[in-house]
């Protein structure tokens, strides 16, 4: 099952992260002239999990998509402050966003495979179009391993060939692992990844968190605190303030977190005061 | 609900009234569609024949002969057209859907509305004033140009929506990938939009291979083989305007033969438009 730092049980985290690889510096994020996040700062240890936590509206959405430079997609969308990845600042001039989106994969909230494609082509999509691996051979190859760390090929070997559409949506989502996986990230970034299934189909994704967070740092925004308890060694709460604007309250190893919280407001919503 | 007996009397007279009024419409509609489908299909039936279909007009006076020059021309000016529609309708909606926010969106969103609404014949004297008068003699690309030009508003208007109803997610799902814009557009947005352009695009095919008034001074029409559209050249709609004015009576018999073979053409187009729908992949 889950090996993972549980609530009352397991390793806790260390206070201090000894090796970062992914390191935010006050990053703000607007929509148009809309604020939304404001001085987020958090920094996530290589190998470990990190839940991103906080009630709707929070900004920890906006704050995962600036990440990987995906908030800019959006028309209207800038961003402001810091991301170190491996020590490079993702938002400094000249740096390419497309660079920094395969290094940092994406799950998102609905599983989202491309629809015209075959369980196989959704997997390879990646490597072939961004020209990482070139070859029928080595693609099929590395869309294999993909498919197994996402806990799927047992499922899916004989069928390959099948429009992605006639899979489960647990299936789609663990699709969208492997897909994330096939351009060989060294961050993964997951959008609520579970809130669109069914309970056994995200027991079967958290189980699976657990093995990525051996070779990728896993970050995981959630609004489910059991869930955020679960799998994460750390946990970074966030609140939005009276305008509306997401900031950060509090970061730390999930099992002091949830145990000795060092904010009023981070009690109050892990008691279930508010929220 | 309208039988309901708790009702009062004079509310079951008005909704019944309702019934049969709008039933009664919808059966003259229906019923005038069906009356013209069967007078053309019993008039064109009987000159719809193997000569009909292969050989050329014959002159006035002596009986038989076909249109099968004007099938031709038809094909390669409704292709021409189509080609040149494609990409540039394509494009537009890409834009539109894409990138499409502001004032020049706007503006462009605005004349494409425009443009469908022009009558065809002012379509077919601008085709006229600048691809026919410059080089002093009509042609096949003119009727091809006229022919872009009216299906540009509805290519445009259904490929952007197309393109629109690609989940935002599905796009970002590419880009999330490290695919840059164009590659998550071309890739993975465009495909996912492409039955419904499909539709469009026959939709607007079918729209313009009824079309006569804009053939009429620029492809002129032809008694000639004539596959090079740099000249004039027959078209099937236009062969049926000119027989059914004539004062031949095989020449009006032949006129309701390309009628119905027009037809059957857009049959098979809004058929096809309506399959490629059903096709479209399912979002759950």
């Amino acid at each position: 099952m889950i090996e993972r730092p549980t609530l009352g049980g397991g390793e806790a985290a260390p206070e201090e992260i000894a090796d970062v690889a992914l390191d935010a510096v006050a990053v703000n994020a607007w929509y148009g002239k809309k604020l939304a996040i404001r001085d987020v700062s958090i920094a996530f240890g290589r190998n470990s999990i990190t839940a991103l936590m906080g009630p709707s509206g929070c900004g920890k959405t906006t704050f995962l998509r600036c990440l990987n430079r995906i908030h800019e997609s959006a028309i209207g969308a800038r961003s402001a402050g810091q991301v170190m990845l491996d020590g490079r600042d993702i938002y400094a001039p000249g740096t390419n966003p497309i660079v920094t989106r395969r290094r940092v994969g994406m799950v998102f909230q609905r599983p989202n495979p491309f629809p015209t494609m075959s369980i196989l082509d959704n997997v390879t999509a990646g490597p072939r179009r961004t020209g990482l691996l070139k070859g029928a051979r080595s693609l099929r190859e590395s869309a294999e391993e993909a498919l197994g760390k996402a806990a799927l090929f047992e499922e899916v070997k004989d069928k390959l060939d099948a429009p992605a559409s006639a899979l489960s949506g647990g299936q789609q989502q663990r699709l969208c692992i492997a897909r994330a996986l096939a351009v060989k990230p060294e961050v993964l970034l997951m959008d609520e990844p579970t809130s669109a299934l069914d309970p056994l189909s995200t027991l079967k994704i958290e189980e699976l968190m657990g093995s990525l967070a051996k070779d990728y740092t896993v970050i995981i925004v959630t609004h489910n605190l059991q869930q955020a308890g679960r799998v994460s060694d750390y946990t970074a709460f966030m609140l939005g303030d009276a305008d509306r604007v997401g900031m950060l309250v509090e970061h730390g190893p999930t099992k002091r977190i949830f145990t000795h919280p060092g904010d009023k407001r981070t009690e109050d919503y892990i008691t279930g005061r508010f929220g | 609900m309208i039988a309901q007996s708790r009702l009062e009397p004079s509310r079951r007279a008005q909704g019944l009234i309702g019934v049969v009024l709008t039933g009664f419409c919808s059966a003259l509609a229906a019923g005038l569609l069906i009356m013209l489908l069967g007078y053309v299909i019993v008039q064109g039936w009987g000159a719809i024949n193997p000569a009909f279909l292969t050989q050329l007009p014959r002159p006035v006076g002596v009986s038989g002969g076909g249109v099968a020059n004007g099938i031709v021309g038809s094909a390669i000016i409704i292709g021409l057209a189509t080609l040149m529609a494609i990409p540039i309708g394509g494009l537009t909606g890409v834009y539109l859907a894409v990138y499409g926010r502001g004032l020049g969106a706007e503006f462009i969103r605005f004349l494409a509305e425009v443009l469908g609404g022009i009558p065809s014949i002012a379509v077919g004297l601008f085709a006229y004033t600048i691809l026919v008068q410059p080089f002093s003699h009509f042609s096949g690309f003119s009727a091809a140009f006229a022919f872009t030009v009216l299906m540009l508003p509805l290519m445009v208007r259904t490929s952007e929506e197309a393109i629109r109803g690609v989940p935002i997610a599905i796009r970002e799902g590419a880009l999330a990938l490290g695919l840059p814009d164009y590659g998550s557009i071309i890739h993975v947005v465009l495909p996912a939009a492409r039955p419904l352009i499909v539709t469009g695009l026959l939709l607007a095919i079918a729209r313009i291979t009824g079309e006569t008034a804009p053939l009429l001074f620029t492809a002129f029409g032809s008694q000639f083989w004539e596959v090079n559209p740099g000249n004039p050249m027959a078209e099937l709609s236009l062969q049926i305007f000119t027989y059914a004015i004539s004062p031949y009576d095989d020449w009006h018999r032949q006129a309701w033969g390309g009628a119905l073979i027009l037809i059957l053409a857009v049959l098979v187009l809004n058929v096809g438009a309506r399959i490629a729908i059903s096709r479209r992949p399912r979002r759950s």
